[in-house]
């Protein structure tokens, strides 16, 4: 013992990888204990999806019935309610919406506060936002569903492995939307406010990402430039396109597998900008 | 002459506010207009698939659309920032407001009065040109008249919903994204034909609450068109009447709302 260190001794002999576990699912659960907290807003944030799973319904459908073969897109009638529905569910799950948690933080000087701390902000934030999402999903998920169920015929899904699969994709798009928004948000750095590059994902993100319209109706060439080159289809396009079995067994895999591609790609982005941040930062406030 | 000096001085601190932040406002000008070139974009997507949506081709949903957002956009512009009433009803910073010797409403517009949003207002009325443009309207003094007045009546609906569905934090301080259901959702449903949506849904919010009458009534009405839903043909000119309804439904709401409010005391 030739230095001090501020490192606490500890009896059972956690290796590291258990430590940062523990950490990580303690951080997960403050996130998710901060929304349950939020009961009123997530009542009013479903009314408001219900409302516009019924908008964006009836507009489908009545494309589908003016549509030759009744299938625009590929998408049959079943498909299409069940693309919107539960788009409309997992919008708050992805939570493409609204957060500018990180953004505020770097405007009023807080930020100084998550860079003390042990863990690295992404990690933390990351975790914290698995949380939310946790929470929206068991919360926010079923209800639009639900109604869509009974006001519309949906899709029920014939393979045995779209659910799994769906569940696969949800995460990984959680964790995609994740490192878009946090990179987004850490413009902040840079501009101080943020508030116009919020701007630009929250557009980008609902009508790139396939909440609008599904991106199939665009030229094919168009859609599979998005999927390849953007994580936006990633965020919703594809969660839906695998509920709704909207392609071969195939192509639903791979389409997945293109999720875990854009996963690692924005998690490392949101780290690298996390860390050119930090070498200029001048921390506002006082 | 005093009051107005005042809400001039409210606006320009404003204006010196938002221009602070140079690079922040004019991508927020860029992305605001994006917002309802998005929704226009939206409307040809879906003409993309299929010749005619709810038996509209796309030249008349172009009118409908461009009636609805040049109206929504000018409202939103104008009333749209009054959303932000539940953080000040939330803070208890609506006491400033309400001790000033000014009615409280206005200044809350202009203390937010957001100018990025001004470039939209301008692309809505493109829309609406061009749409005008593509149509053969059958052009007559009451037509002339129902152009100019269905976007104003357009805008002063929409302004009232803004103001109702935000003085619901006087009664719910947590009602959150309700209201986005009825402004926003308004601007999405008047949008699109009302042929398209169907049963109580459409019973709702077209005839209840009087959606149809923003967009879609005086669409047929300048078109010439029978309504497939049955309404006469003199139904898309009392748009203005409507929302001469909606604008005293929502004073009422307003008052009772400022009646109610009771500060957070901190």
């Amino acid at each position: 013992m030739d230095r001090i260190d501020a490192r606490v001794l500890t009896i059972s002999r956690n290796g590291p990888f258990r430590g940062s576990a523990t950490t990580f699912g303690a951080l997960i659960g403050s996130g998710f204990r901060r929304y349950a907290t939020y009961r009123q807003a997530t009542i009013a944030g479903t009314f408001t999806n219900t409302v516009f799973g019924f908008l964006r319904c009836y507009v489908l459908l009545a494309v589908a019935a003016g549509a030759a073969g009744h299938t625009p897109a590929g998408y049959d009638a079943e498909q299409l309610a069940t693309y919107v529905w539960v788009g409309q569910g997992l919008l708050s799950v992805i939570g493409i919406w609204g957060w500018t948690e990180l953004a505020d933080r770097i405007r009023t000087g807080d930020i100084a506060a998550d860079l003390l701390r042990p863990v690295s902000p992404v990690t933390s934030y990351l975790a914290a936002d698995l949380g939310r999402a946790l929470h929206a999903m068991l919360t926010r998920f079923g209800p639009p569903v639900l109604v869509g169920a009974i006001f519309f015929p949906l899709h029920t899904p014939t393979r045995w492995q779209t659910v799994p699969l769906f569940t696969l994709s949800v995460l990984f798009a959680v964790m995609i939307c994740f490192g878009c928004r946090y990179v987004v948000n850490a413009a902040a750095y840079w501009l101080q406010d943020a508030r116009g590059p919020i701007m630009v994902w929250t557009l980008g993100s609902g009508v790139l990402g396939g909440l609008y319209f599904p991106l199939r109706l665009l030229p094919a060439e168009i859609t599979v430039a998005l999927t390849v080159f953007t994580p936006l289809p990633s965020l919703l396009q594809t969660p839906l396109d695998v509920i709704s079995e909207r392609d071969g067994p195939a192509l639903q895999a791979g389409l997945v597998g293109l999720q875990a591609v854009w996963v690692v790609l924005m998690l490392a982005l949101a780290a690298f900008v996390q860390r050119r941040a930090e070498r200029r930062l001048v921390v506002q406030g006082g | 002459m005093g009051e107005l000096r005042a809400y001039a001085k409210l606006a320009g601190a404003q204006f010196r506010s938002v221009t602070s932040y140079r690079t922040s406002f004019l991508v927020e000008v860029f992305a605001n207009m994006g917002a309802t070139v998005f929704d226009v974009i939206t409307v040809f997507v879906l003409f993309r698939a299929t010749p005619e949506v709810g038996g509209f081709n796309l030249q008349q949903a172009v009118l409908v659309v461009g009636l609805s957002s040049s109206g929504f956009a000018l409202a939103d512009m104008l009333v749209g920032n009054v959303d932000g009433l539940k953080n000040y009803v939330r803070a208890g910073t609506l006491d400033a407001v309400l001790v000033r010797p000014l009615p409280a409403l206005p200044q809350l517009l202009l203390m937010d009065m957001p100018l990025r949003k001004a470039l939209r207002v301008v692309f809505g009325f493109v829309v609406l040109g061009g749409a005008v443009a593509v149509n053969d309207i059958d052009w007559t003094p009451a037509r002339l008249v129902l152009i100019v007045a269905a976007p104003v009546a357009a805008c002063v609906f929409f302004g009232s919903i803004f103001v109702i569905s935000a003085s619901l934090a006087f009664w719910w301080v947590d009602s959150g994204q309700i209201g986005s259901a009825f402004t926003y959702g308004g601007r999405d449903f008047t949008s699109y034909p009302m042929t398209v949506y169907g049963g109580w849904f459409r019973a709702l919010f077209a005839y209840a609450l009087g959606f149809a009458f923003v967009a879609y009534q005086p669409a047929l009405a300048l078109l010439g068109r029978a309504d497939p839903l049955g309404l006469p043909a003199w139904a898309g000119y009392v748009s203005p009447l409507v929302a001469l309804a909606a604008a005293a439904a929502a004073a009422g709401v307003w008052r009772a709302g400022i009646r109610q409010y009771r500060s957070t005391g901190s």
